[in-house]
């Protein structure tokens, strides 16, 4: 059932003709903007009186209103969105930060959006706002007017001055309760219907299968299983996955009983030119009376075989060896040596939870102060350890991508729960080796493979950015993390990826707060219970729109056969500017260059073009 | 030559000082009288000029032999290690005497032979015209005018012979105000800016002490602010901290009381002097050279050495002059102690960011002619090309090159030359080649008659100018006629290819540069080709001839694209396997520009 919330239309009595104009402005850029596609209560059930479709003379916030104040009656306990929004409206100044100007207009909030429309002397556009990405708000109030400011999950601030201190705290609240939502099927990807895209047309764009197909190209040793088929298994893997051949479906839910959350190692990744793999797992539950497995202890034994005769193995254990043998207090471990031979444990400790979070947000901190002495700065740089992180990573990832190319090993990747670093380490070696993963379809591959189908539990560790003032339960930002070595990658070898920082820094913005449905839920489970996949868009099919292309591609791009070997040295690494101080600095000189770079780069393809049709209208003898 | 006791050595391992797996290439080490060569097992080439060496080091025996570290001025560091000890001991000696000269006579410059004759030699010397470049910038004028003061070096020895001052600036004011001056380094004219009429000036410190005047100096800064017709008062910048200015006093230096001079508004910005800057690199350079650095370390060190502060302030001093220039329409007086380290570092960067003049190869040229070599910037001393005092060393070019590169990092559409110009520029200050930057002031120039004897680097980096092209450069671009540069401290990055420039497993892999430049090369060629061959077919339409005499010439014209495009594509990816397949390393290597 769906329902409207309708607000008194504003006593702004302007000639009713222009209203008209500026109404049907509006619809179509909403319509342009994929936020009014359709009626979205349907024509038959919608109540005649203030379906925009129907009247589209009715006032244009009111038509705004109701075209974004929509959502399911939640039935169970929940509230509706009309109980949460205190006062739809208010006069107010938007300051964006440098380079942009300010906007004045009216503010109203709607069930997942705060929108300010400019007064009808203002030539500029709607501005819009999803509320989820709200990542912490805070209010003052002076005299009849209040101020708010909104720190963006993005690391954008935005300050709201609003006349009428009611209107502020009412606005304010609001605000506060909306973004806030935990509960997934009311969020706006399931209201969001873009123009041009076709509900369900991305969803099947990589699955496991598509993987596979290429893994069996390569080798015979390996098959697709589907003994997770209802996630009883492992819940956190998705319904098909790789596994040796020689194991069958039996063995492998033994295996799973074995390892935390029912990770049993998987494939991750088949290199074919050393014929040897990456897997990941989650942590064995040894505990303390050291506990073996049979069937995964033969698992890793049909890895080795698969391979070839002889090969050996290395177990990237992504905890320090302290931290791996205190886990056996608590049920998990590692694999003991004597059982699992031809494999040698390594351990690479790598940042993960709340100290991660701490550092990205000590970070964030750092870049929103402009004032602050050239030592302030370096010492809060240093202090943040947020590129000693970025220096871990890439080294882990680079000592298992060696371990393949060079040294022929097959690698076995995992920390504790093997959804965090593990996935961190395990994407990062492919980039490194694979030059089919920097491609641009590649990559998202990669991306849906290794972080949202491998489990990732995206909803938990992007519930908040480095803003918010609510203590930190799950956060960590280990997907920026990952984002964050890409840039680097990209900026040592800037020919050999195929897309450019655009893609990067959109893909962050979509894992915080989207209007797609790709990073929703925690698991393949969880979307599958929340339909995600019939219900929302795919964030794939978003980005692959022709129009998107120039912002996400790299211009440069030449496919690079090679692996591509960064360097981790300090001097190496930089501080990713793009994303942290995107708001902070004036983004003009950069941006005019890089299009330049396109402008040579289109050239190039015109002048190359048009050769031919010369020698085309070459005269005939 | 003398020194020389050992001309090769066999069996020479070279260490990379960043590998992590002691990996290192064998070779055999060559003496010359003028570079240690090193070639390596592959055939590859290393070449140290002996005056680009700033020390030299026997560490202690090992197993495997001696160990000879070899430190450059420009950054490069390289650990040989010598099978026998005496063959380490015959060339440390010898190249602590080669890298050490005493005698200007005995630099690379008067030996080095690029085979032109004298005529082309002069050519070279006045490719860069100063007369010109005042006269570009709209002086002489009705305010300014050629003084003859200096022409025998009578009134400053460290000042060239013509210089700018206000036309009322009568000669006996400019000999009064000399003497008033540290080193007799009165105020001239450094910048004109035509448009606002308003003038950047330069000398040294008054010799005030704590209470003495100059009535003829207090008259040369009033015809100073009186020679600008919109504004009416002055700047008058002391670079220095506040306290270094004040304990000159004690000295019977300082620094201008205000209350003696009408219409001047005083300033301090706080650059520190050499001494800092030379141990701050020098920290800077300990820290980056650890083996096995961590993040942090490398941070706390780069703070600790206070590098990117000193860097910032010169920035922030340029820009000072320039928002009193653009926004008040003021005149600017800049000074330091001597008026020749820091004043030219604020003078050039501040006409830097107000004329893009400066911003093109030539312009940086003629900018580094004015503002560093005509006015007495001691190269010889801080460069250290002779054996003399190292308390005179200090990086003050280097600093204002390092500011210069964080401008083209702010602005990559501003400046017509790239990263590889100001790394070769730096390069020469050091390597004696040419005559440009040797001696101490013009006149000591003269003296030497380098324009005899020496040759000029400029027509050298002309000539091969298109390695130095930016190929963003859009000269004709508004935003950009006077830079505004953004100092927030998170603007100012480790210049990497500067410090680490041979230490290639720290550079990125590939060079975006070099991949456009062959792109904007190859669409000029390709519209060649398409002007080419429309005329031709133009022609063959008018004349009517024979059709295949046109096919064979279109072919002729033709064949040449595709492999051009294809060498584009795959000059990046033929260069990989022939290097260590683990750490390939490829764009552009400022190694191979060089001239040595």
């Amino acid at each position: 059932m769906m329902f409207f919330f309708l607000f008194s239309v504003s006593g702004n009595a302007s000639n009713p003709e222009f209203k008209k104009k500026k109404n049907s402005e509006c619809l179509l850029r909403l319509r342009h903007e994929g936020l009014l596609n359709s009626c979205p209560a349907g024509v038959a059930s919608c109540p005649a009186s203030s379906c925009p479709f129907r009247s589209p003379r009715s006032p244009r916030l009111k038509l705004l209103e109701s075209a974004l104040l929509l959502g399911p009656r939640p039935t169970a306990g929940g509230m509706e969105f009309s109980e949460l929004i205190r006062t739809g409206r208010a006069q107010a100044e938007l300051l964006r930060g440098p380079g942009a100007p300010p906007l004045r207009g009216t503010l109203c909030v709607t069930g997942h959006h705060l929108l300010l429309s400019p007064g009808p002397q203002a030539t500029s556009d709607l501005w819009l706002l999803l509320l989820r990405s709200v990542d912490s708000i805070e209010k003052r109030v002076a005299g009849d007017s209040g101020t708010i400011t909104l720190r963006c999950k993005d690391l954008r601030v935005l300050q709201l001055d609003i006349e009428g201190v009611e209107a502020t705290l009412d606005i304010a609240r609001s605000i506060e309760a909306l973004s806030s939502l935990e509960s997934v099927i009311t969020s706006f990807p399931f209201f969001y219907r873009p123009k041009g895209l076709r509900l369900g047309d991305a969803w099947h764009f990589h699955p496991p299968e598509h993987y596979y197909k290429r893994v069996a190209r390569e080798t015979n040793a390996w098959r697709l299983s589907e003994v997770n088929e209802d996630f009883s298994v492992c819940p956190s893997y998705p319904r098909a996955v790789i596994v040796p051949r020689a194991v069958d479906d039996d063995a492998l839910a033994r295996s799973a009983r074995f390892r935390q959350g029912g990770r049993f190692p998987m494939l991750s990744y088949h290199h074919a030119p050393s014929g040897t793999v990456l897997l990941r797992s989650s942590q064995p539950l040894t505990g303390p009376q050291k506990r073996r497995c049979a069937e995964d202890e033969e698992l890793l034994r049909a890895v080795l075989a698969g391979a070839r005769p002889g090969a050996r193995g290395f177990i990237v254990d992504t905890r320090s060896a302290q931290a791996a043998k205190q886990a056996r207090m608590t049920g998990g471990g590692t694999e003991a040596k004597a059982a699992y031979p031809g494999w040698k444990r390594l351990h690479r400790p790598m940042e993960r939870g709340r100290p991660l979070q701490e550092s990205f947000v000590r970070l964030v901190e750092a870049c929103g102060d402009l004032e602050q002495s050239m030592d302030r700065w370096l010492s809060r740089l240093e202090g943040c350890r947020w590129l000693a992180h970025v220096k871990e990573a890439l080294s882990t990832a680079c000592l298992a991508a060696q371990g393949m190319e060079r040294e022929g090993a097959c690698i076995l990747v995992h920390g504790a729960e093997g959804t965090d670093s593990t996935l961190l380490v395990t994407s990062l070696a492919q980039l490194i080796l694979d030059p089919l993963s920097r491609t641009m379809t590649g990559f998202q591959e990669l991306v849906e493979r290794e972080w949202i189908q491998a489990g990732h539990p995206f909803q938990l560790r992007c519930a908040h950015s480095a803003f918010s003032h609510a203590r930190p339960k799950h956060e960590a930002p280990t997907f920026l993390l990952f984002l964050d070595c890409v840039w680097q990658l990209g900026r040592q070898f800037p020919l050999s990826l195929e897309f450019g920082e655009g893609l990067l820094l959109a893909l962050f913005e979509h894992a915080y707060a989207s209007p797609f449905g790709t990073f929703l839920c925690n698991s393949e489970k969880e979307r599958c219970l929340c339909e995600v996949r019939t219900r929302t868009h795919s964030l794939w099919s978003g980005l692959n729109q022709p129009k998107e292309q120039r912002k996400l591609r790299n211009p440069l791009y030449v496919l690079n056969p090679l692996a591509i070997w960064p360097s981790v040295e300090p001097q190496s690494l930089r501080l990713w500017q793009g994303l942290f101080l995107r708001w902070t600095r004036p983004p003009e000189p950069s941006e005019a260059a890089w299009e330049k770079v396109w402008q040579i780069v289109t050239d190039k393809e015109k002048t190359e073009g048009s050769q031919p049709t010369v020698s085309a209208s070459e005269p005939q003898p | 030559m003398e020194h020389i006791r050992t001309t090769k050595v066999e069996q020479v391992k070279l260490l990379d000082r960043f590998s992590t797996s002691n990996k290192a290439l064998t070779g055999t080490l060559y003496l010359t009288a003028t570079h240690l060569l090193f070639i390596d097992s592959h055939q590859k080439e290393t070449w140290i000029l002996h005056h680009h060496i700033a020390s030299v080091e026997k560490l202690a025996l090992t197993t495997s032999g001696c160990p000879l570290v070899i430190q450059c001025k420009n950054f490069r560091i390289v650990h040989f290690i010598v099978p026998r000890e005496r063959d380490c001991h015959d060339i440390y000696n010898s190249l602590l005497q080669l890298s050490k000269q005493a005698k200007y006579e005995d630099l690379y410059a008067f030996s080095y032979n690029p085979k032109q004759n004298d005529s082309e030699r002069l050519r070279g010397w006045q490719l860069i015209d100063l007369a010109e470049e005042y006269k570009r910038m709209g002086v002489p004028n009705s305010n300014w005018q050629l003084s003859d003061a200096n022409r025998e070096y009578k009134i400053c020895e460290t000042y060239p012979r013509e210089l700018y001052v206000p036309r009322i600036a009568s000669k006996p004011i400019i000999v009064g105000s000399s003497k008033f001056r540290s080193k007799g380094r009165f105020p001239v004219l450094s910048y004109y800016h035509r448009e606002k009429e308003a003038a950047v000036c330069r000398c040294s410190q008054p010799l005030s002490g704590f209470s003495a005047r100059c009535l003829e100096d207090e008259h040369l800064l009033q015809a100073i602010s009186k020679a600008n017709p919109v504004n009416r008062y002055m700047y008058v910048m002391d670079t220095r901290p506040k306290l270094n200015a004040m304990a000159n006093r004690a000295a019977g230096k300082g620094y201008e009381n205000e209350d003696n001079y009408s219409n001047i508004r005083f300033q301090f910005v706080g650059i520190e002097n050499i001494h800092v800057m030379r141990s701050s690199l020098q920290k800077l350079l300990e820290v980056n050279g650890t083996k096995g650095l961590s993040v942090n370390d490398f941070y706390s060190g780069l703070e600790s050495s206070g590098w990117l502060r000193h860097i910032k302030a010169v920035m922030d001093a340029a820009i000072f002059l320039t928002k009193a220039i653009m926004i008040e329409n003021a005149s600017v007086l800049v000074h330091c102690s001597d008026g020749w380290d820091r004043t030219s570092q604020v003078c050039s960067l501040g006409s830097l960011l107000l004329d893009s003049f400066y911003r093109t190869i030539r312009g940086f040229m003629v900018l580094i002619e004015k503002d560093w070599i005509s006015f007495g910037h001691k190269f010889s001393e801080r460069c250290g090309h002779l054996d003399s005092d190292p308390k005179e060393v200090s990086p003050v070019f280097t600093q204002f090159l390092e500011c210069v590169w964080h401008l083209t990092e702010q602005f990559p559409q501003a400046f017509e030359f790239n990263e590889a110009f100001l790394l070769q520029i730096h390069e020469h200050i050091y390597s004696c080649q040419f005559g440009n930057f040797l001696g101490n002031c013009q006149k000591e120039r003269e003296e030497l008659k380098l324009k005899e004897k020496t040759y000029s680097l400029w027509p050298f980096l002309l000539d091969d100018q298109k390695k130095y092209l930016n190929p963003l450069y859009s000269p004709k671009s508004q935003a950009v006629a006077v830079l505004e540069p953004n100092t927030v401290s998170f603007n100012f990055k480790f210049w990497r290819n500067m410090y680490h420039q041979f230490d290639r497993t720290l550079h990125p892999r590939q060079s975006v540069f070099n991949i456009i430049m062959n792109m904007n090369e190859q669409n000029k060629q390709l519209e060649n080709d398409i002007k080419d061959l429309e005329s031709k077919i133009k022609q063959h339409k008018n004349k009517q001839t024979d059709g295949v005499l046109t096919k064979e010439l279109l072919h002729s014209v033709r064949p040449e694209s595709p492999t051009l495009k294809t060498s584009l594509c795959f000059k990046e990816q033929t260069l990989l396997p022939v290097n260590d397949a683990l750490r390939t390393i490829e764009g552009s290597n400022p190694a191979d520009n060089r001239w040595s």
